[in-house]
C-alpha cells in the first residue's frame, strides 16, 4: 500500500473513532445512573427549576435527535452556554487551550532534551555507573507521582530559593518560558522515563548492527557514527512510544496545570467538575480526545519521512 | 534412552507439544526482584501490623499538638495542622492504598485477559468489533476520562474502581490477544484441536497457561498506575474524601502550609514513591526473568 492509501485508510479510521469518541461522551451522562438536571443543580434543586434545566439543554427531546443536536453542534463549534461562567464554552474552552498546549508542547521539548541526553549516555554506557544510576534515577522519575514533585519544585525553587515563580502563566513571551519551566520540567521527567528505557535499548541494539561496524571502520568519528547513523533508526521506535505517551501528558498538564495555578483548560475542567458545569466537562473531553487522535496520527505519519524504507500494511 | 537408539529419524520437538512451557518455570530472584520484593514485603507489614506500630488514632485532633516537626517528642514524623500523627496517617493511609492498587487491577485484569484470549483465538468479526471499542477508548487521555466519569458518578472509593476499570482492561486485552493471535497456529494448538478439544477448552487450558505471564507481569504496572491515578484524584478532590487518611488527599492538605511545615506534604509523597518503586521493580523483575 502507498502512502496515500495509507492515510485515506487511517483518515477513515479517524472518522469512525471520532464518532465513537462523541457516542461515549454523549451516552456517558445518560447511561449512568441519576438525572443529569439534578446531577448538575445538586439534590436539594426544585422540580421546576430541573424541568428548566432539562429544557435549556434539551434532555427532554428524543434521544437520537438529542445525539444529532450535539455532534452538529460541536461541528459548527457551538458547545452550548456555560453554566457557571454564563459564556459559550467554544469560547471558553478555546480560550484557555493556548496555555495548555504551550505548557504541552514546552515538556515536550525538555522531555527530548532530557531523553537524547541521558538515553545516548547511558546507552554507551551499558552496564557502567552512569548508566545504573540513570536507571535508578528515572525509576523514581516514572513512580514519582509528578502532583507531588510539583509541590517539591515549588517549595525548592520557589519558595526557598526564589529562582521562579509559583504560580502563574506571565505576560510577554520571556516570562511564559520562565513561569512554565518547573511546571513543563514536571512533565518532561515524567516523560523522559518512559522514553529513555526505550531509546537505550535502541541504541543498545543498533550498535550491533553491520553498518555500524561499516561506519566505524571507514574511520568516522564515534560522535558521526552515533548522531548520524545510529540514533536516527534508533529513534524510531521512540518516537511511536512518544505518540502512546500523549495522552498521558495531556491527563499530565490538568494535574500540573492545577498545582501550579496554570489557567489552561486542565484548571477549567477541574473548576468545571466542582460547579457540576457538564457542557464545559464534556467540550474538553471531546478536544483532549480529537488531539490524542491527531497526534497519533500524525505519528504514524511520521514514520514514512523519518524512515524512506517504511511501507504500510 | 537416547535419540541414536532410535534410529536415524530425530524425535519430534517435544516442547512445542507440551503446554505450560514458560510458564511452569521457577522464577529466579535476580537483585531487582529481590529489591521489589522486601521493599513490598516492608510496605505491606506496615499495613498489616499499623494499629501496633503508632500509639495514635489517625484522625484523632490535638489542636494543642499541631505543626510539630518530624523527630518531636511522641510523634516521629511531626504532627499536620490538626495535630494528628502523619506517621499513624501515613501507616493507615498504607492500607487504603495498597487496597486501591489491588481492587483496581483485579477486574481488568479478569476481564481484559479474558476478552484477549477469546477474541485472538477465534478472531473474526467479534474481534474487529472489539478492536475498533478499543480504538475509541484509547483515544481519551487515561486521566481525562477517569476524571470525567467520577464527575458524573460522585467522589469515592467505589467510582474510583468503576472509573479505573472502564478502561484499565484495555492492556490486559492487548497483550493476551497478540499471544493468543500467534499461539492459534503453534503446534500444540493444533494437537489440541485434532483430537477433538472444545474451543473453550483449547482457550483455557492451553493457550490460557501459555498467554497469561506476561499479563500477570502487567498487573504490577497496572497496580502503580492505578494507585497514584487514587492518589491524584484524591489530590484533585475526587478521591476517598477526608478526614480519611491517604496520601494524595494529605499532600493536598499540606500545600496550604508548604513553608511552615513542608513535612506535611513530603512525607505522604515519598510513602507513594516507595510502593511506586518496590512495585515496579517486582515488574521489572519478572520481565527481565522472562527476557531470560
Amino acid at each position: 500500500m502507498g502512502r496515500a492509501a495509507y492515510i485515506r485508510r487511517r483518515l477513515i479510521l479517524m472518522v469512525f473513532v471520532l464518532f465513537g469518541v462523541t457516542v461515549v461522551i454523549f451516552g456517558m451522562v445518560r447511561i449512568l445512573p441519576g438525572d443529569p438536571a439534578f446531577l448538575i443543580l445538586g439534590d436539594r434543586a426544585t422540580d421546576q427549576k430541573a424541568a428548566e434545566l432539562r429544557e435549556q439543554l434539551g434532555l427532554n427531546r428524543p434521544v437520537l435527535e438529542q445525539y444529532w443536536l450535539f455532534v452538529s453542534g460541536f461541528a459548527r463549534g457551538d458547545m452550548g452556554q456555560s453554566l457557571l461562567y454564563r459564556q459559550p464554552v467554544g469560547e471558553l474552552v478555546l480560550s484557555r487551550v493556548p496555555v495548555s498546549l504551550a505548557l504541552a508542547a514546552y515538556a515536550m521539548a525538555l522531555a527530548a532534551v532530557i531523553t537524547l541526553t541521558f538515553g545516548i549516555v547511558a546507552a554507551v554506557n551499558k552496564g557502567r555507573w552512569p548508566d545504573q544510576l540513570i536507571r535508578v534515577g528515572f525509576l523514581f522519575a516514572l513512580t514519582t507521582p509528578n502532583f507531588w514533585f510539583g509541590i517539591l519544585l515549588i517549595l525548592l525553587f520557589g519558595l526557598t530559593l526564589h529562582w521562579f515563580p509559583v504560580a502563574g502563566f506571565g505576560e510577554t513571551l520571556p516570562q511564559h518560558i520562565w513561569y512554565l519551566f518547573l511546571p513543563a520540567l514536571t512533565l518532561a521527567l515524567q516523560l523522559s522515563a518512559v522514553l529513555i528505557r526505550n531509546l537505550r535499548g535502541q541504541i543498545i541494539l543498533t550498535l550491533r548492527s553491520d553498518y555500524v561496524r561499516t561506519a566505524r571502520a571507514k574511520g568516522l568519528s564515534e560522535l558521526v557514527v552515533l548522531l548520524r547513523h545510529v540514533l536516527r533508526n534508533a529513534l524510531l521506535s521512540t518516537v511511536t512510544i512518544f505518540g502512546l505517551q500523549f495522552g498521558f501528558l495531556v491527563g499530565g498538564t490538568i494535574v500540573v496545570e492545577t498545582v501550579f495555578a496554570l489557567p489552561g483548560t486542565g484548571q477549567l475542567l477541574i473548576q468545571s467538575i466542582a460547579a457540576r458545569d457538564y457542557p464545559v466537562v464534556q467540550a474538553i473531553t471531546v478536544v483532549s480526545a480529537v488531539l490524542v487522535i491527531v497526534v497519533n496520527l500524525a505519528v504514524d505519519l511520521s514514520y514514512s519521512f523519518l524512515d524512506p524504507r517504511v511501507t504500510y500494511e | 534412552m537416547s535419540e541414536k537408539t532410535l534410529g536415524a529419524q530425530p524425535l519430534p520437538e517435544v516442547k512445542a507439544l507440551t503446554r505450560r512451557t514458560p510458564a511452569g518455570r521457577r522464577i529466579r530472584l535476580g537483585p531487582t526482584l529481590l529489591t521489589g520484593l522486601l521493599l513490598l514485603g516492608l510496605v505491606v507489614f506496615v499495613a498489616i501490623t499499623a494499629p501496633l506500630l503508632t500509639p495514635y488514632d489517625p484522625l484523632e485532633q490535638r489542636f494543642n499538638e499541631a505543626f510539630l516537626p518530624p523527630f518531636s517528642a511522641g510523634h516521629i514524623l511531626g504532627t499536620d495542622n490538626f495535630g494528628r500523627d502523619i506517621w499513624s496517617r501515613i501507616a493507615y493511609s498504607t492500607r487504603l492504598d495498597l487496597q486501591i492498587g489491588l481492587l483496581s487491577v483485579v477486574f481488568p485484569f479478569l476481564f481484559g485477559s479474558l476478552v484477549g484470549i477469546t477474541t485472538g483465538y477465534l478472531g473474526g468479526k467479534l474481534d474487529t468489533i472489539l478492536m475498533r471499542v478499543v480504538d475509541v477508548l484509547m483515544a481519551f487521555p487515561f486521566l481525562v476520562l477517569v476524571i470525567a466519569i467520577m464527575s458524573i458518578l460522585g467522589p469515592g472509593l467505589t467510582n474510583l474502581y468503576i472509573a479505573v476499570g472502564v478502561v484499565g482492561w484495555i492492556p490486559y486485552t492487548r497483550i493476551t490477544r497478540g499471544e493468543a493471535l500467534a499461539a492459534r497456529h503453534l503446534e500444540y494448538v493444533l494437537a489440541a484441536r485434532t483430537i477433538g478439544c472444545s474451543s473453550a477448552r483449547i482457550m483455557l487450558r492451553h493457550i490460557l497457561p501459555n498467554v497469561i505471564a506476561p499479563a500477570l507481569i502487567y498487573v504490577f504496572t497496572g497496580m502503580v498506575l492505578a494507585i497514584l491515578t487514587g492518589a491524584t484524584l484524591s489530590f484533585l478532590g475526587l478521591g476517598p474524601q477526608p478526614p480519611t487518611p491517604e496520601w494524595g488527599a494529605m499532600i493536598a492538605e499540606g500545600r496550604q502550609f508548604l513553608l511552615l511545615a513542608w513535612w506535611m506534604t513530603t512525607l505522604p509523597g515519598l510513602a507513594l514513591l516507595v510502593v511506586g518503586v518496590a512495585l515496579s521493580l517486582i515488574g521489572d523483575g519478572l520481565a527481565e526473568d522472562r527476557g531470560r
